[in-house]
């Protein structure tokens, strides 16, 4: 019997309601409407107060987590599982959710400048963790595309939150390319369900070995999925939009999707490759590598030429996705796939929005101008930044140092951890590519410090004070240390990654 | 205890010079100069604590790193690495007191270097391949801020170009260290990055070529060996003079103990595969660093050439894969870091009193500044290596070394020897000897008291080491012999 059929036969299921499996994302939801109502009947309320629910929305997400902590089981008839990947990822996009509710406290306008970003930014970034939180923790084909949904029409919106124009073309851009690869990952969806008869997880993982299966259908449903969740990592040839956005959109949020969506989407890019479709590894693994070697190459070579300190940080990105991406073709076979995966999201996610912190503190600096279009994230605002700001040039050194993967920084033992992977799934030649990848990114990490440490300053006129910065800096702090403090003790986050090894469902 | 103490002191040194305020320029200089003294001190004790004759590591300690990758932190000294720490320990305060003039953000200089010193230390004694890797490559970013950040005109090109050339080099090696480890789990079941265990497991005669090339990048380039050099005269020329003096003195020591300590005995099937290889490479090297040294005007890089060609015959000896070899190679690398380092600083004392490095500005020197002359005489000996100084005694060796093993590429390498005496004696004549015409260079002074305190140990060290090799040679021997064994052991 074929297996639609098969499945029109069988009750719906009717779910039990496990109000515990999703009691964060029910602390991030509540926090989030609360937030809206706030904003909607007292529009007066501070950047503080709106700041502060945030966080505590957060904390309280963090500490349904906590509790959470030893719950290993699927819920949902299937549809949420919560295992090692949900729970590593959750600590993690809670704790950018912190750095960026941080960033955008603080603001991107300069002292004395009305506040560009409006109040509806806060509740905006909790449905957008919601939705990653969600991503992460889904294992049914159908829950995987709403979390998708939640996360990216709130960020359309985030994208485009001030009325730069620069914000508005970032957010449309990112808008037409997101519902493109909504679209792709619904096909995808949709033939995958026609090939095994489920959108479960599970199902499918079964179905994919069934021999007597439809093969064909499946693997094109499979190749539709990929190229949906290669558009959310920004892989090559997926990527285009990821500059223009990364550049357009305010620091804040540009460092939220940087970390944040990766974080979400390589959690669910695991899931459904290595653990739902791990027995068709011979079929997909070739395509995840060529992806790979192109990702890094492609993002490596084009953030050499950038000139914009964003830009090149979204280069930098897709190269970063590439390396991430031996950690997912390796997942299937070897377990340390896994925990590289995540460990390597955990530590990319703290540097990297500690490069965007310095590039927003660094934005309200520089002579106050009528100019306030553009941001000010071009190289050559970074010159001679070490002899005027050397706490701040001495954190971009070290998340740039980090990025290139410089031990015994934190992301020195992230690049290791996935070559490690790598070399144990037998994909020795992929690693060599990636070094090649890490050392032309070496020349353009590298330029940023030229730039900062080794050019003189232009101009003698005094630039404008960066104004009091308590939020940022404190935002900045904290991803410094941990940059530092996990290069020099990695132990407890290894062994945390290594306990969430294990996919359930 | 006591190692870990030496290896660490320079960065504490670093960080409390970090510490002093930017306007109390001087108490940085005497604290930078007490923490490398101190860390010299450490070092003596060191050497007075090792017992001569054992061939394995002594003074070693242990401790947990990263246990879920098998890390660990596993120091050590042996007969081969001592004389280089000794090396490193003395070439630092020297650096340090020969940057005392410099008005240009000393705090951070002197900070650096310190930091740089610990880096290169932290190679010298590691026994975890990881932990080696680790040193291996935060010796990169001390060194790139020093010649970005201080150097001359075209710094930051020859700061990048070391950088990144460094970085492919370390990052195959990584690949190499990572696929031995995982073969090494796989045959046995541990998951360790400790030297002794990759040391003493089978490793089929493919794999060990494979990883052999691996490392070879690494070292190749660190060393560096021709053709990989290019970026050395660059970074030379261009680093501040006290930065060429431990890049020279001591970081190109880093390249060929890497061969002797870890390509070699780990992979010595891939060692004897890749030998011919290497032998060709050093004598080409050799050779062609000296012609190119020959023609060279500004006499800042005749000296890098000349480096890159004597490092040639250190590979020549370590590839004999003979005690007299090893222990040559060992031996040279301490002769060369104290003859170079004192050919630099005098480089840098030169261009500090006239602005220029050029040959043809100078000329009859030996009238205006009649020490330095001399200072620099012994100094050029020892690179050309006449007996009675310490050049000899290690070009000697490695060259008895090479000629057991390959006697077509002794016979070739001794032509290096004639024309490092050809450059080396041609660019002395023309700077030091002759009449003294130009006006600027009669009003130069000669060596200042604290100029002598740099060079006066440094020639001293020269001259001792010249006539009296034995206790260098006594303790490098054993291990020498044991590396020896181990290259042999598996190897048809």
């Amino acid at each position: 019997m074929h297996p639609l059929a098969q499945a029109n036969t069988q009750p719906l299921p009717v779910p039990q309601v496990d109000w515990r499996a999703i009691a964060p994302e029910l602390a991030l939801l509540v926090a989030g409407v609360v937030l809206l109502l706030v904003v909607a009947f007292r529009p007066g309320a501070g950047r503080g107060l709106l700041a502060g629910l945030t966080l505590a929305g957060l904390v309280v997400a963090g500490a349904l987590t906590a509790w959470n902590w030893d719950l290993e089981r699927v819920a949902f008839e299937g549809a949420v599982s919560l295992d090692g990947i949900t729970r590593y990822a959750r600590v993690v996009l809670l704790a950018t959710g912190v750095l960026a509710t941080l960033m955008v406290a603080q603001g991107d306008s300069r002292e004395g400048e009305p506040d560009d970003s409006p109040p509806e930014v806060y509740p905006l970034l909790l449905f957008a963790l919601l939705g990653m939180v969600l991503l992460a923790a889904a294992s049914d084909l159908l829950v995987v595309f709403i979390a998708l949904e939640i996360l990216s029409l709130s960020l359309y919106v985030l994208a485009g939150e001030t009325r730069r124009l620069a914000a508005q073309e970032a957010a449309m851009k990112y808008f037409l390319l997101g519902a493109f690869s909504s679209a792709f990952l619904l096909y995808g969806i949709a033939l995958c369900y026609g090939a095994t008869g489920t959108t479960n997880l599970l199902g499918i993982a079964r179905a994919s070995t069934d021999p007597t299966g439809d093969g064909t259908l499946l693997l094109a449903g499979v190749g539709l999925l990929a190229v949906g969740f290669c558009f959310k990592v920004s892989a090559v040839p997926f990527h285009m939009w990821t500059p223009d956005v990364y550049q357009g959109t305010p620091t804040p949020v540009a460092a939220f999707m940087a970390a944040a969506t990766k974080v979400a989407a390589f959690s669910v890019f695991l899931r459904v490759f290595s653990g739902a479709l791990g027995g068709l590894v011979v079929s997909w693994r070739p395509v995840i590598a060529a992806v790979a070697v192109v990702t890094m190459l492609v993002g490596a070579a084009l953030a050499v030429v950038q000139t914009d300190l964003k830009r090149m940080l979204a280069y930098s990105s897709i190269s970063h996705a590439g390396y991430l991406l031996i950690g997912v073709a390796a997942a299937a076979t070897v377990p340390a796939g896994i925990s590289a995966s995540l460990f390597y999201l955990l530590v990319y996610a703290f540097m990297v929005m500690g490069a965007f912190m310095v590039v927003q503190y660094v934005s309200r600096l520089g002579p106050a101008d009528d100019d306030a279009i553009r941001e000010r994230s071009s190289l050559d605002d970074y010159r001679g930044l070490a002899r005027r700001h050397p706490w701040a040039a001495g954190l971009l050194a070290v998340f740039m140092l980090s990025l290139t993967g410089i031990p015994p920084l934190s992301g020195f033992w992230a690049k290791y951890y996935v070559f490690l992977a790598g070399i144990q799934a037998g994909l020795t030649w992929l690693v060599v590519v990636a070094v090649i990848s890490s050392v032309i990114s070496a020349f353009f990490y590298l330029r940023v410090l030229v730039v900062a440490y080794l050019q003189e300053p232009v101009g003698a006129e005094p630039e404008a004070a960066p104004g009091r910065t308590p939020a940022l800096g404190l935002a900045l702090g904290l991803a410094g240390l941990l940059t530092v403090a996990i290069g020099l003790a990695p132990e407890a986050l290894i062994a945390a990654a290594r306990s969430a090894e294990r996919i359930l469902g | 205890m006591l190692l870990t103490a030496t290896l660490f002191a320079p960065l504490v040194g670093a960080l409390l010079v970090a510490l002093v305020p930017a306007s109390r320029e001087q108490t940085a200089r005497l604290v930078a100069l007490a923490a490398s003294l101190a860390t010299l001190v450490l070092a003596v004790v060191l050497a007075a604590r090792f017992r001569t004759g054992e061939a394995g590591f002594q003074l070693g300690m242990t401790a947990q790193w990263v246990p879920a990758f098998g890390v660990s932190y596993r120091v050590g000294v042996d007969g081969v690495s001592l004389p280089l720490v000794l090396l490193a320990t003395v070439l630092s305060p020297l650096a340090i007191a020969g940057s005392w003039r410099m008005t240009d953000r000393p705090r951070t200089y002197l900070a650096l270097l310190l930091v740089l010193e610990t880096a290169m230390l932290g190679v010298f004694v590691s026994l975890d391949l990881f932990l080696f890797y680790v040193f291996w490559e935060a010796v990169l970013v001390p060194a790139y801020f020093l010649i970005g950040s201080f150097g001359g005109r075209r710094r930051v090109y020859a700061a990048v170009k070391f950088f990144v050339y460094t970085l492919l080099g370390g990052l195959l090696m990584l690949v190499g260290i990572i696929a031995l480890f995982w073969i090494h789990q796989r045959a046995t079941g541990t998951s360790t990055f400790d030297y002794q265990a990759l040391l003493d497991f089978d490793k089929a005669p493919t794999t060990q070529r494979w990883l052999f090339a691996a490392f070879f990048a690494a070292f190749a380039i660190k060393t560096p060996l021709w053709p990989f050099h290019t970026w050395l005269p660059d970074a030379y020329t261009e680093a501040p003079t006290t930065t060429t003096v431990l890049l020279a003195g001591v970081m190109s020591k880093l390249g060929v103990y890497g061969f002797l300590r870890f390509a070699l005995p780990l992979f010595p099937d891939g060692a004897h595969w890749a030998q011919p290889l290497l032998l060709t490479l050093a004598v080409v090297g050799i050779l062609y660093c000296a012609l190119v040294a020959t023609v060279q005007r500004d006499f800042k890089t005749l000296v890098a050439y000349s480096s890159v060609s004597h490092l040639g015959f250190i590979v020549l000896g370590i590839f004999a894969f003979n005690v007299q070899g090893l222990q040559g190679g060992v031996f040279y690398m301490v002769a060369h870091g104290l003859v170079i380092g004192g050919l630099f600083f005098v480089t840098g004392m030169l261009e500090e009193r006239r602005g220029t490095r050029r040959i043809e500005e100078f000329g009859g020197l030996q009238q205006a500044v009649p020490r330095m002359a001399a200072v620099m005489l012994v100094l050029t000996l020892g690179s050309v290596a006449l007996p009675g100084l310490v050049g000899f005694v290690g070009e000697f060796l490695t060259l008895l070394g090479a000629f057991l093993e390959n006697r077509l590429a002794a016979v070739l390498a001794t032509g290096g020897v004639i024309l490092g005496a050809v450059y080396l004696l041609w660019a002395y004549q023309r700077m030091w000897q002759g009449r003294l015409e130009r006006e600027e260079n009669r009003a130069m002074g000669d060596l200042t008291g604290r100029e002598w305190a740099i060079l006066a140990p440094l020639v001293a060290a020269i001259i001792v080491l010249g006539l009296f090799p034995r206790p260098v040679l006594d303790r490098v021997e054993p291990s020498a012999r044991r590396v020896v064994e181990q290259t042999q052991a598996s190897s048809p």
